[in-house]
């Protein structure tokens, strides 16, 4: 039985996202928690130093993310035993914000990359002509993303969407562990306090400036090639 | 009048081992003042604003700095025998039973928010409420807030909320608690 989260997810990208970390257990899918792209063991944890420390990305991973995992799953099985669409309705929430959390998470881990797999490196592609035609320039398109997440009032996270309608590339956000349905997702950072408070204290910007030295942009371009077609 | 940061009425380290002075320093001198600083500049754009859209587009700033409130000094972590103790016990069976359920219900928010304990003057006793974000307590009187941004807690906590849920209870000012419950009182019987 497919689990209801995967389900409501039609974007390609995120249900493949969403069902590489999904087995089958009991009758109905379970997500489990994703071997981190950049391969989390506790060496892999200092591979985005000094961008995001290892503290952070230890308990981002191994804490934050593998709570959502877990809250996933109780929900999930929750609604297959739920016996009314009230019980149901009454699940949703936890679904919205496990599912949304686990979906996020995984996505986040891909597209960063340490500097050794090329973290931070935009190369002349198509990503980087789209980039630069829909905002004028990598840079410009960067301070619009900044500002727009550090102006995020609570939790949620900064996207690099591409708009399949309009076939454009914009910046934007999604509140606490909603996930990005609106837009396909190229980019997400993750402006949640535990993303940074370890180490950049109540100093957004600076993160926010940072990470671009680990985004994994070859990550982004397949994305957004498989999005574009 | 522009807003300024109320100072706090302790050291920011009275408040140790429960809440640490990094944590203190940090969300009273950076995360409050921001929000302080941030109130006085969007209450001045809204002076100035001239369109019904532009105070609309003001609105989202407005609730967002001016929510909140800072808890004020005080023996924490001790209930006495009084009004405000009576009240809980009408309303929770204990202090235990309500420090259970603010926590369990506090935890349960997604994502930023704040705890409250709340009197409510249509029905006359204490509740449980919580909002997203710095959403100002409106449906009930505040009595108790409790900070669960992030912010408020995982220098010290890490991820683990529950512990910061609960030794936050050291520190809290009942005296304080039991004076706004007073005031919610006699005001509802106006």
């Amino acid at each position: 039985m497919l689990s209801v989260a995967a389900r409501a997810l039609s974007k390609p990208n995120v249900a493949r996202a969403f069902a590489a970390s999904a087995r089958h257990v009991r009758g109905f899918q379970s997500a489990t928690l994703p071997p981190s792209a950049i391969r989390l063991q506790c060496e892999g944890c200092v591979a985005l130093e000094p961008y995001i420390s290892e503290e952070i990305m230890t308990l981002h991973h191994q804490k934050h993310h593998q709570t959502y995992v877990n809250g996933l799953n109780a929900a999930e099985e929750a609604y297959a035993s739920a016996s009314s669409v009230k019980e149901q309705i009454a699940l949703q929430a936890a679904i919205k914000f496990n599912g949304g959390g686990h979906i996020n998470h995984s996505l986040f881990w891909k597209n960063l990359a340490p500097a050794s797999q090329d973290g931070g490196k935009l190369v002349e592609g198509p990503l980087k002509k789209a980039i630069e035609k829909d905002f004028g320039s990598v840079e410009a398109f960067k301070k619009e993303f900044n500002t727009k997440t550090a102006a995020i009032q609570g939790s949620g996270w900064g996207w690099l969407g591409y708009n399949s309608g309009t076939g454009k590339l914009e910046v934007v956000t999604t509140s606490n562990q909603d996930p990005l349905i609106s837009h396909v997702p190229i980019i997400g950072v993750d402006i949640w306090e535990h993303a940074f408070y370890l180490q950049y204290k109540n100093v957004k910007p600076d993160y926010l400036n940072a990470i671009w030295n680990v985004i994994n942009f070859k990550e982004a371009e397949s994305r957004f090639t498989a999005a574009a077609k | 009048m522009a807003h300024t940061l109320p100072d706090l009425p302790y050291p920011y380290n009275a408040l140790e081992p429960s809440i640490n002075e990094q944590i203190m320093t940090l969300h009273h001198k950076k995360h409050h003042q921001t929000y302080v600083t941030s109130l006085n500049a969007a209450e001045a754009a809204y002076a100035k604003a001239t369109t019904p859209k532009e105070r609309i587009a003001l609105q989202a700033a407005l609730k967002f700095n001016g929510g909140g409130a800072l808890p004020r000094g005080g023996q924490g972590g001790v209930l006495k025998p009084g009004p405000l103790k009576d009240a809980i016990e009408q309303a929770f069976g204990s202090l235990e039973v309500l420090q259970k359920e603010f926590n369990a219900v506090t935890l349960g928010i997604q994502g930023s928010g704040w705890g409250w304990l709340g009197y409510n003057t249509a029905s006359k006793r204490l509740e449980l409420a919580t909002t997203p974000n710095q959403d100002p307590l409106l449906h009930l009187v505040p009595i108790i807030g409790v900070d669960i941004w992030e912010h408020a807690f995982y220098l010290q906590y890490l991820n683990v909320k529950a512990d910061y849920l609960t030794a936050i209870w050291n520190v809290i000012n009942y005296e304080e608690a039991e004076r706004r419950l007073a005031e919610a009182v006699s005001s509802s019987k106006l």
